[in-house]
């Protein structure tokens, strides 16, 4: 699927710019996008480190198992292929706490830490199992309390109540995850029917 | 929403405070065990690296060649016929693709329309609720290897799509 997007979205801008004469500008992305995933991942780098290293000592300390226990209900059926105490289980706790938190910084790193551990579990390394995708999905529609870049710009753009959206964006991403959710048990069911991966 | 604020500026101290004095409670070396898992922050970043330079070719040429722009006119009449306000469509559209863009957008939106008007408070809340889904699913999935994410991109795409919706139905009622 990523390399059919990826391969549309750079075949559609050089053919649209072949067409409006902006090739001279493609060219110039082309080499800045490279030095921009540079910059990217230097800047990924520190945060990374910072939050596996602190994720080491939450492990070790038991914080990560006492977490788990806390939120056991709710993963452990959501989750049915990933053992209670694994370390996966707990990743994905403080993953989503991050999220739910509006700590971008922190959110992305925990969340690949725990991809990285529910990757132990599976045993075909080529494809995603039904933990990766619930958990990606659930990441992806976004269950945000406080999204703090959003309130910061609208204070900057000189709102009388920045914070004052924030019920609606609970109302919505609720809505937005339960979405995801619905839908992926939709397609697991389809993709059964038709055949077993 | 001054707790809000607080507890926004709060978590990230409080929370290492805690890991710290928990790990050092349990007499484990707090420092020496920070370097073991810091290492394996590096290992993971370099396994991320090639996926982000794949990703932002893809988002730089599509946005350099005016096709991004393109595809917003061409969405734009479609969306405005499903009662979507035709002002919040370049952010749908850039939304998934783009987190710097997106945010780019939103910064300079809000003081065009006003953080308070309608449209002002829909792309907000659109910012607030969908994600990066494009760079997320590449990344999370580019960082261990995964080849077949299955129906993850469908599923993130209806998401994000309900999310759109809903933040203008949202913003509609309560105002």
């Amino acid at each position: 699927m990523l390399n059919y997007i990826w391969l549309g979205m750079i075949l559609l801008g050089v053919i649209w710019a072949l067409i409006t004469g902006r090739l001279d500008n493609v060219t110039q992305a082309v080499v800045s996008s490279a030095d921009e995933g540079v910059e990217l991942s230097v800047v990924l780098l520190g945060i990374m480190c910072l939050w596996s290293g602190l994720m080491n000592i939450a492990q070790k300390s038991g914080l990560i198992r006492a977490l788990t226990r806390f939120s056991k209900g709710l993963f452990t059926g959501m989750f049915p292929k990933v053992p209670e105490d694994h370390r996966a289980m707990g990743a994905m706790v403080l993953s989503f706490a991050a999220n739910f938190l509006g700590l971008g910084n922190a959110a992305t790193p925990l969340g690949i830490k725990a991809m990285e551990q529910l990757q132990t579990l599976n045993e075909d390394k080529d494809t995603a199992t039904d933990a990766m995708v619930l958990f990606m999905l659930i990441n992806a529609s976004c269950l945000q309390f406080i999204p703090t870049t959003v309130i910061a710009l609208r204070n900057a753009a000189g709102s009388s109540n920045a914070a004052g959206i924030l019920p609606q964006v609970w109302i919505s991403s609720f809505f937005s995850t339960l979405t995801a959710i619905v839908f992926y048990y939709i397609f697991k069911a389809f993709e059964k029917g038709r055949d077993q991966i | 929403m001054m707790i809000m604020d607080w507890l926004s500026k709060a978590a990230i101290p409080c929370l290492i405070a805690v890991i710290l004095v928990l790990g050092a409670w349990k007499r484990i070396p707090v420092f020496d065990t920070f370097l073991q898992g810091a290492k394996e922050g590096l290992s993971t970043t370099i396994k991320i690296l090639p996926v982000l330079v794949g990703i932002m070719l893809g988002i730089e040429v599509l946005k350099a060649s005016g096709a991004l722009d393109m595809l917003v006119s061409l969405i734009g009449p479609v969306a405005v016929f499903f009662g979507i306000p035709q002002e919040i469509i370049p952010m749908a559209i850039l939304r998934p693709i783009s987190g710097s863009a997106s945010l780019g957008l939103l910064n300079q939106q809000l003081k065009e329309y006003g953080p308070d008007s309608y449209i002002g408070k829909t792309l907000s809340v659109m910012m607030g609720t969908t994600e990066t889904i494009f760079y997320s699913i590449a990344i999370y999935f580019g960082a261990i290897g995964v080849k077949k994410t299955r129906f993850t991109m469908w599923v993130a795409l209806i998401s994000g799509l309900s999310g759109i919706i809903s933040s203008v139905i949202i913003c509609r009622i309560l105002p």
